[in-house]
């Protein structure tokens, strides 16, 4: 069977005129209210054919420039350097960029045990723009080749890498676990393939880093497609409870097998008007 | 008397007989003559069984052990339960040409070349999950209802037994796949038995044949999951059933209904219709479930491999109470007694499992023993009229609850956005005084229940209606019950603390005393039903 | 035997211990029952004589089906019309299967062949089900009727023959007589399932475990190599913050690759070395902030493998232990007692990493002669 996954292209130019000078406040809620549908418009992520690290093709790096510093210098440092609020940027490159504003995870909304996932507060551009201004301070793993994000590897060899570096911790279907002090491993359910690469290559927050030497660029390519293929293809039994495991299978069983047949014997025994 | 004559005679007669009767008449007759079942059929046919919803629950649990049965038969048609490497040519393309042993792989082309073959792996596994969980309902239904109490002691242990080897059941065959979920579930057995003192290495070692893996386990415990233990199960069925038969159905307090005799539908037709109608409804139900909704992914877990691991392991619901109670354990629960190590954070879980299956088995004769009640019990209580054993079971059941829910902790974790640690230190302390909280508070709310009863028998329901007498009070009218609403609620059994006073050999001894304790903290806080003066008394004003 | 049951008759009659409440007063039976045959003792429950006495069974309500023919006629084609739903369930899930042959490799037939023909068969199972069940529920006679109970021990002249069967047996066998064929039988018996147990000894190899349990396969030179491909690492590939499933080199290669993998997997991580408390003795363990740990935890064996690279914790996720990596492997919290054993690691002359000896402690759960050596 040929495995049906969207081929990911570069997307559209941006579409909206809001610039960096918006206080962060405005941007906040603008992109709260507005990205929820844009989002849906722009699942092609951030420009996934660009081969170069340092150079973004179409990217302007004084908006960058100008981004970073209205919105990210307050905890990471005019010159990414860092500060008690935010780590250094030094050296994590267009990759770890584009995940961490990409996935809206950056900026982060409130003080918890990590940045979660959350409706993104920048067009693709602008994530474009950031992504090459960090990586033109301070080079880093770049944004991935469109090469390993079309879902094409070999499904069987991602899937046996995804159960020995990955499942642990996000759950052999991708359905994400616990972690310690309240973290935790999110699902990757619908996470594009870009996004999962570059998590991959810069270890985000907790996450272990997995360089090219770990697994190779094809590897990686090959993790991508597996969990392609989960998204793509529902569970051949039928509904799959989230893929919790045996705590979901049981939970259903009480409430709602032995709920109904309880509910059933009551009818059963009740005597007919 | 000889054959000659009388042969011939007899058998003239019989066929008269039979030309009589239509093809079922001749049928029953020809069984009848080489098996007495005519016997049977008298027997049987007319018993009275007594209508309650939960007394079907019982029911519940035979039938999901039919459909397991029916539906374990087919699989084994396909399974192979060998550990030997193969490489998966199957149709599932994330698993295409990967090691793994022939156990998992038969089990995915169950799943995948086999026609409807996912569909009967999904109704055997969701029978099983269902299977256990109407056996513990039904087990609470019997223990709130008093059903335990003589002459059925010896039918809830058959119970009982029923109930551990439906576990047993349960994990022999979550682990017959050889996937990563249940390798991990069987590291985790090995690990425990390595952590029981003295013996524990040894039963690991000829457990697992050799070193964990090994290539032996799958088999093993197949021979167990399809011939051992679905044997004894049956067996224990059947004598269950018998006792049943003996001892007859409980029936709950009403009109009519005494001590002394049954009331209720007769098996044939009544209840057979409803009964055997019910075993479809339980299989139909249960078919829906497995054709609608997915149950041990296997092909996401892989092969069982000691190296990778899932997040959200987790055993089969049932087992959860034992890996909870392994998670609750506090950090460093382990010494050395000379050079030997002693694994408290294994034996600690084994033994609290161990005493909580214990005290269930045991809890029929502890009560007897407290009440001294030699008499035979076919009333099943209202949880309420016996506050002290409600309150126990209650608390059993919170105590049950802390160990599964910690056995889930990583997943209430994610699921209500709380920290791993605080939910096992919640459930430490909801096991440590839970049960304590729902001991009283669960007593407290059944003597009130019994308050509410004895006003409502006494004086009737409110009716809300608001009268005003012609002195100016206002009263609220009580609509008065009929005798038949009336006997529900007060006829229940009453007991009293024993009075501490000397045998006839003038001692006190040490068991005695602990007796009249027990009996003075089962029994000190009761509701004594109705009597006739009390009612008599208050029909007056 | 024998002695047994007229034993039990014996405590009937005299009431042991109950004698204490019988003084209270109670010595009648239940006053609900009338045909109470045996007085058995009731403990420490309240007999009261002036208990409110059983009504009586109340009038019977009839079911509409009883009283009006049209209902009756309704709840019959009901029932008829549930059947069919049965036989269409069954010959739909036939069809089903037909339909849809397996094999052409589209996963998503599987799925509705199993949605398919299961729901078919629900269908028939549920359309024979419920037919039953209103059949009996709605047209069969309603009336509750009413079976006598009597007490579940045998009658007193049923008990008297057993006691004489079984003194019968006694005395025609002399079994309690001839005590020494009794009990030279009772150990005879006692005796006869030892082979038995003895035979289970074949479950498991000759070697003694505790010898196994003690080693892996990692020895002085032993490369590293990741989990599953079974290439070596380079001490320079591993970059801070990064972590390798490690399996030692040859794995793949020996026959009995799982029961060693079970030992010898091994997690690799990289951290910046200010960051690890080195205790002495183990300062040559680890490489320029290189470090590697059994990934088999210490309670009961689940690899653990989450690695935090920020906070340098380890979490096992089946029972929550957590090891802190910077204090070598230290457990902070959850079951687990001892840290995870460290392997000790050098880089060879061509940069790769290598095992310096083998653990030096034996890995994975604790075991009674664990540190008997």
């Amino acid at each position: 069977m040929v495995i049906a996954s969207p081929r990911r292209r570069r997307p559209r130019s941006t579409r909206t005129g809001r610039r960096s000078t918006l206080a962060s406040a405005a941007l906040l809620l603008i992109g709260l209210l507005a990205t929820g549908g844009a989002y849906a418009a722009f699942t092609g992520a951030a420009a996934a054919d660009s081969s170069a690290s340092a150079s973004i093709r179409g990217a302007n790096i004084t908006d960058g420039q100008k981004l970073f510093a209205a919105n990210c210098a307050t905890c990471h440092g005019m010159a990414l350097q860092g500060s008690k609020a935010g780590p250094t940027l030094i050296g994590v490159g267009a990759a770890s960029v584009d995940f961490q504003v990409g996935t809206g995870r950056m900026p982060l909304a409130a003080n918890s045990p990590q940045g979660e996932k959350k409706p993104r507060q920048f067009t693709d551009a602008q994530v474009k723009n950031l992504a090459a201004y960090v990586a033109s301070v301070s080079p880093g793993p770049g944004i991935p080749a469109g090469k390993y994000l079309t879902g094409n590897g070999n499904v069987a060899k991602g899937a046996e890498l995804f159960r020995i570096n990955c499942a642990m911790c996000h759950n052999v279907a991708g359905a994400g676990g616990a972690l310690t002090q309240g973290k935790y491993a999110p699902s990757l359910k619908g996470s594009t393939a870009a996004h999962i690469y570059e998590a991959m290559v810069t270890g985000p927050q907790n996450m272990p880093v997995f360089n090219d030497q770990n697994i190779s660029p094809e590897d990686k390519a090959n993790v991508i497609s597996y969990l392609q293929y989960l998204d793509n293809n529902a569970s051949p039994g039928g509904l799959d409870l989230g893929n919790l495991g045996p705590v979901s299978e049981g939970l259903f069983v009480w409430i709602f097998a032995l709920g109904s047949i309880v509910g059933i014997t009551v009818w059963l025994t009740a005597k007919s008007n | 008397m000889t054959i000659d004559t009388q042969g011939p005679v007899t058998t003239t007669h019989g066929q008269e007989r039979a030309e009589d009767a239509s093809v079922v008449g001749r049928m029953a007759n020809y069984l009848d003559e080489r098996t007495s079942l005519s016997g049977a059929v008298k027997f049987l046919g007319r018993k009275i069984f007594p209508d309650h919803w939960s007394f079907m629950l019982g029911e519940v649990a035979l039938y999901s052990f039919v459909v397991i049965l029916l539906s374990g038969t087919f699989l084994t048609f396909f399974f192979q339960a060998s550990m030997s490497e193969v490489q998966y040519d199957g149709s599932y393309i994330p698993m295409k040409g990967v090691e793994m042993s022939a156990a998992l792989q038969s089990t995915l082309n169950i799943s995948f070349d086999v026609r409807g073959g996912l569909l009967i792996r999904q109704v055997h596994y969701w029978a099983a999950l269902l299977f256990v969980a109407s056996i513990g309902l039904h087990m609470l239904r019997v223990f709130f209802t008093g059903a335990f109490r003589k002459p059925r002691e010896l039918n809830w242990v058959v119970g009982f037994l029923l109930f551990v080897m439906a576990m047993a059941e349960g994990f022999t065959g979550y682990s017959l796949p050889d996937d990563l979920l249940s390798g991990n579930g069987l590291r985790i057995i090995d690990g425990m038995v390595k952590g029981l003192p003295v013996v524990g290495t040894w039963i690991s070692y000829l457990l697992f044949g050799g070193e964990f893996p090994g290539t032996d386990i799958v088999g093993r415990l197949y021979t167990l999951h399809i011939l051992l233990l679905p044997a004894i199960v049956v067996a224990l069925i059947g004598i269950h059933m018998v006792l049943l038969i003996i001892n007859k159905h409980t029936q709950f307090a009403g009109p009519g209904r005494t001590n002394d005799n049954v009331v209720g539908v007769p098996i044939m037709p009544v209840f057979a219709a409803k009964a055997g109608g019910f075993f479809f409804i339980v299989f139909g139900v249960l078919m829906l479930v497995a054709a609608t909704v997915t149950i041990n992914p296997i092909w996401n877990y892989g092969p069982y491999d000691p190296s990778p691991v899932s997040a959200g392991t987790q055993p089969d619901w049932y087992i959860g109470f034992a890996d909870g109670a392994l998670r609750l354990v506090p950090p460093g629960w382990e010494f050395l007694i000379g050079p030997y190590t002693v694994s408290m954070n294994i034996i600690v879980p084994v033994l609290a499992l161990l005493v909580l299956l214990g005290a269930v088995a045991a809890y029929p004769f502890f009560e007897a023993w407290v009440t001294g009640d030699r008499r035979e019990h076919h009333i099943a209580d209202r949880p309420r009229n016996a506050p002290t054993r409600t309150a126990i079971g209650a608390a059993g059941l919170t105590f049950y609850a802390a160990l599964w829910a910690a056995a889930s902790s990583d997943i209430v974790a994610t699921h209500f956005r709380l920290s791993i640690e605080s939910v096992i230190h919640l459930c430490q302390a909801l096991l440590i005084a839970g049960p304590f909280v729902a001991f009283f508070v669960t007593k407290r709310v059944c003597l009130a229940l019994q308050k509410k009863d004895r006003e409502i028998a006494l004086h009737g329901f409110e009716s809300g209606r608001i009268v005003r007498l012609p002195g100016g009070e206002y009263i609220e009218v009580h609509q008065p019950l009929s005798e038949y609403e009336r006997w529900r609620l007060v006829s229940y059994e009453d007991y009293q603390p024993i009075m501490l006073r000397p045998d006839r050999r003038g001692r006190i001894t040490a068991g005695m005393r602990a007796r009249a304790r027990v009996s003075n903290w089962f029994f000190e806080d009761r509701i004594s039903p109705v009597s006739r003066p009390e009612l008599e008394a208050s029909q007056h004003h | 035997m024998a002695d047994t049951i007229r034993d039990a008759s014996g405590t009937d009659s005299a009431g042991e211990d109950t004698g204490t409440e019988r003084e209270t007063g109670v010595h009648s039976t239940s006053t609900s029952t009338e045909v109470e045959t045996r007085s058995e003792a009731p403990g420490t429950a309240v007999v009261r004589p002036d208990a409110i006495p059983n009504p009586g069974f109340p009038p019977e309500r009839l079911r509409v089906t009883d009283l009006d023919p049209r209902e009756e006629k309704k709840a019959e084609r009901a029932v008829s019309l549930w059947f069919g739903l049965g036989i269409f369930g069954a010959i739909a899930a036939v069809a089903v299967y037909v339909a849809f042959p397996l094999g052409n490799g589209d996963p998503d037939v599987n799925r509705w062949t199993t949605f398919g023909i299961g729901m078919g068969i629900a269908l028939g199972l549920l359309g024979i089900g419920f037919g039953a069940v209103h059949w009996s529920k709605s047209l069969m006679e309603g009336h509750d009727l009413v079976e006598q109970r009597h007490t579940t021990r045998g009658s007193e002249e049923t008990r008297a023959r057993a006691v004489e069967v079984f003194s019968l047996g006694n005395k025609e066998s002399g079994f309690s007589r001839r005590k020494m064929i009794r009990n030279s039988m009772i150990a005879a018996l006692v005796a006869f399932p030892l082979p038995g147990i003895v035979l289970f000894r074949g479950l498991a190899p000759r070697e003694d475990p505790n010898e196994l349990l003690k080693f892996t396969m990692w020895k002085k030179g032993t490369r590293l190599t990741r989990d599953p491909s079974g290439t070596p690492i380079k001490a320079s590939e591993v970059t801070i913050g990064s972590a390798f499933h490690v399996i030692p080199e040859g794995l793949n290669e020996t026959e009995d690759r799982l029961e060693e993998k079970a030992k010898a997997a091994v997690l690799l991580m990289r951290l910046r070395p200010q960051d690890l408390t080195i205790s002495s003795g183990r300062e040559s363990w680890s490489y320029d902030g290189i470090v590697a740990y059994s990934k088999i935890c210490t309670h009961v064996g689940c690899p653990v493998a989450l690695y935090e690279q920020q906070t340098h914790h380890l979490l096992c996720p089946c029972h929550q232990s957590q090891f802190d990596i910077t204090r070598e492997a230290t457990v902070i919290f959850g079951p687990a007692k001892r840290p995870l054993p460290q392997l000790p690691i050098m880089v060879d002359d061509q940069g790769y990493l290598v095992a310096r000896s083998d653990f030096r402690e034996p890995v994975g759960p604790s075991f009674w002669e664990r540190e008997n050596s």
